[in-house]
């Protein structure tokens, strides 16, 4: 048994997150049925940066809140660095997941100050002891870290969260997410809220950050061009089904109208699809 | 003087109700009527067991330890099993009503010639002056109104600090972010229903220490007494926030101290102008309801007297 379990990281070492054919269904046995996820598979593997596009509707955002554990999936394995965290609650996925989310104001607390913010943030999955959370060192350590942002937010530290811009706030977030080094980083749509100077800010923090701290990345995005210039992997679904995979070299050569095609191609088979069974429909039924 | 010292006194009792409704309230933003009930759990625990010979500073456990509990069970019918905030309070409120009265066996204990918190500081105030009846600013004062005083004062300091300490704490960040946004702690790696369970325990015993002090002070514990209380305890917070405006959880700890007490005082000011005392609740509510309703209304009144007095 241990045997076994072992052989099977080793065979994947490199592999961070294995998600195992992971199914999904909203609203079971009612009209309202959605099937969000028909039996998705995925390896992401280690410092990579994958983003993950499609229309909407096509399970984007439901594999990644799966792998963050807002809802506990109807089937399938989730594995992350070596955990099994199907069954795991949100807030215990935190100790090895950093988030950030497409609303700019979800990641942090408005009417608390940046330094109350970063000083929980510091704590992502730890325990919290009874002891004074803004100490002087800690302050330092802020300071330092909030300066690197070059966004002048080094001064505002005891001004509440909620005084800041959606970008400034967003830019936090990303802070804060990795301030302890997450196993994965998780961004939903993370600059699609933002004006478009903030995104391309954010954007560009989010690339740095990554290359620096040699992080691994899932990405959702509507953004075309974020797709093709931010990450090392794209990969596109489609009704809740990965329908293409672009990596490695191909990654490299895949380009704006590349995607474009890609998404036509799959609509007209699904299009192909409807009416072929409409033909047979009409003429067999 | 004994007017104002009495005033003073209520004030610093009620306090605690206030702290306690200031972290439900306004820290986990949870609208929490449970107040109602546990503070007179605390008033009724502390009087049975006053009356049954148990010393004062074991009926003060006791009765912080009932009204956690008491608060445990709101947070817990509302994170468990869904149940909407008011309405879990008001389950456990009605629920508190039956238990009170089985805790203290009638509807009312009068608690007189008992051993309370204040009567050591009544002895050491009497050795200390040497009269029953100290004079402060030409006043003849009761020994005891004062001893109750500084008791209350002492406690209501100690917990406001602990309190002030704790919220600075790592875990005491985490516990006001969990009111403030779920889903960030939640991404952080916190369990907000635990929070939220632990913040009402918290709000609750605070409560009931209140109701503890208020029966040893006012001499008898009853079954009605808890009625309204929150209210009150939500317009002390609303005069507290007017007159300190926004700052630290240090500043809202004092601003609520400083706003019971004035609150207090209004109410023994126009109780002595003549109010009827049963229309006490009818215009706390009102107050209240008019804070609620113009964000920020006190503000603006406040700086409608300030802008007055700059132009005269």
């Amino acid at each position: 048994m241990a045997q076994e379990k072992s052989s099977t990281f080793s065979r994947e070492e490199k592999t961070v997150l294995d998600i195992q054919n992971l199914s999904q269904t909203f609203f079971p046995k009612t009209p309202n049925s959605v099937q969000a996820l028909q039996g998705v598979s995925l390896h992401i593997e280690k410092e990579s940066f994958t983003a993950i596009i499609g229309t909407n509707g096509s399970g984007k955002s439901t594999l990644l809140n799966a792998v963050a554990g807002t809802f506990l999936s109807d089937q399938g394995r989730i594995l992350l660095d070596g955990h099994d965290i199907t069954r795991w609650p949100e807030h215990r996925r935190a100790f090895l997941i950093g988030r950030v989310f497409q609303n700019p104001f979800a990641g942090t607390a408005a009417e608390m100050t940046l330094a109350e913010n970063l000083a929980i943030a510091m704590r992502r999955g730890q325990k919290r002891p009874l002891s004074t959370a803004l100490s002087k060192k800690v302050r330092q350590e802020m300071t330092e870290k909030v300066a690197s942002l070059k966004m002048s937010l080094e001064n505002r530290l005891d001004n509440p969260i909620g005084t800041l811009s959606g970008g400034q706030r967003q830019a936090l977030t990303l802070l804060m997410a990795t301030w302890l080094r997450p196993r994965l980083l998780l961004l939903d749509e993370h600059t699609a809220a933002l004006d478009p100077k903030s995104a391309a800010q954010v954007a560009e923090l989010t690339r740095q950050i990554i290359r620096s701290e040699r992080l691994t990345a899932l990405m959702v995005t509507h953004s075309m061009q974020q797709s093709v210039e931010l990450p090392d992997r794209i990969v596109m679904m489609h009704k809740g089904k990965i329908v293409e995979d672009y990596e490695g070299e191909r990654k490299g050569r895949v380009r704006i109208p590349d995607l474009m095609a890609a998404f036509d191609r799959v609509r007209q088979r699904e299009l192909f699809d409807a009416s072929v069974a409409e033909m047979v429909a009409m003429q067999y039924i | 003087m004994n007017l104002i010292i009495g005033a003073f006194t209520m004030g610093l009792i009620l306090a605690l109700l206030s702290l306690g409704t200031l972290i439900s309230f306004r820290m986990i933003r949870f609208t929490d009527i449970t107040v109602d009930g546990s503070i007179t759990l605390g008033a009724a625990i502390s009087a049975v067991m006053l009356i049954n010979g148990h010393g004062p500073l074991t009926a003060l456990l006791a009765s912080i330890a009932g009204g956690a509990l008491a608060g445990t069970v709101t947070g817990v019918l509302h994170t468990r099993f869904k149940i909407p905030q008011i309405l879990s309070g008001i389950l456990v409120m009605t629920a508190l009503y039956s238990v009170n009265l089985r805790v203290m066996g009638r509807s009312n204990i009068p608690l007189l010639d008992v051993c309370t918190l204040s009567d050591p500081v009544e002895k050491w105030l009497q050795t200390l002056t040497g009269t029953s009846g100290p004079f402060i600013l030409g006043w003849k004062i009761h020994g005891q109104d004062l001893a109750v005083f500084l008791t209350s004062l002492g406690i209501c300091a100690g917990v406001g600090f602990l309190l002030w300490r704790f919220l600075l704490t790592h875990f005491g960040t985490a516990l006001r972010a969990a009111g403030h946004n779920p889903q960030m702690v939640k991404a952080q790696g916190v369990n907000p229903n635990t929070m939220v369970i632990l913040s009402l325990a918290i709000s609750n015993a605070l409560v009931a220490l209140s109701g503890c002090l208020l029966a040893q002070y006012q001499g008898f514990g009853d079954v009605q007494m808890g009625i309204g209380m929150m209210v009150w305890g939500l317009a002390s917070i609303i005069i507290g926030e007017a007159l300190v405006r926004r700052g630290g959880i240090g500043v809202a700890i004092t601003g609520v101290i400083l706003g019971t007490i004035l609150f207090r005082l209004l109410i023994a000011i126009a109780l002595r102008w003549g109010m009827n005392p049963n229309d006490l609740k009818l215009v706390t509510a009102i107050f209240v309801f008019l804070a609620l309703v113009a964000p920020n209304g006190t503000g603006k009144i406040i700086h409608f007297f300030q802008g007055g007095k700059n132009r005269a």
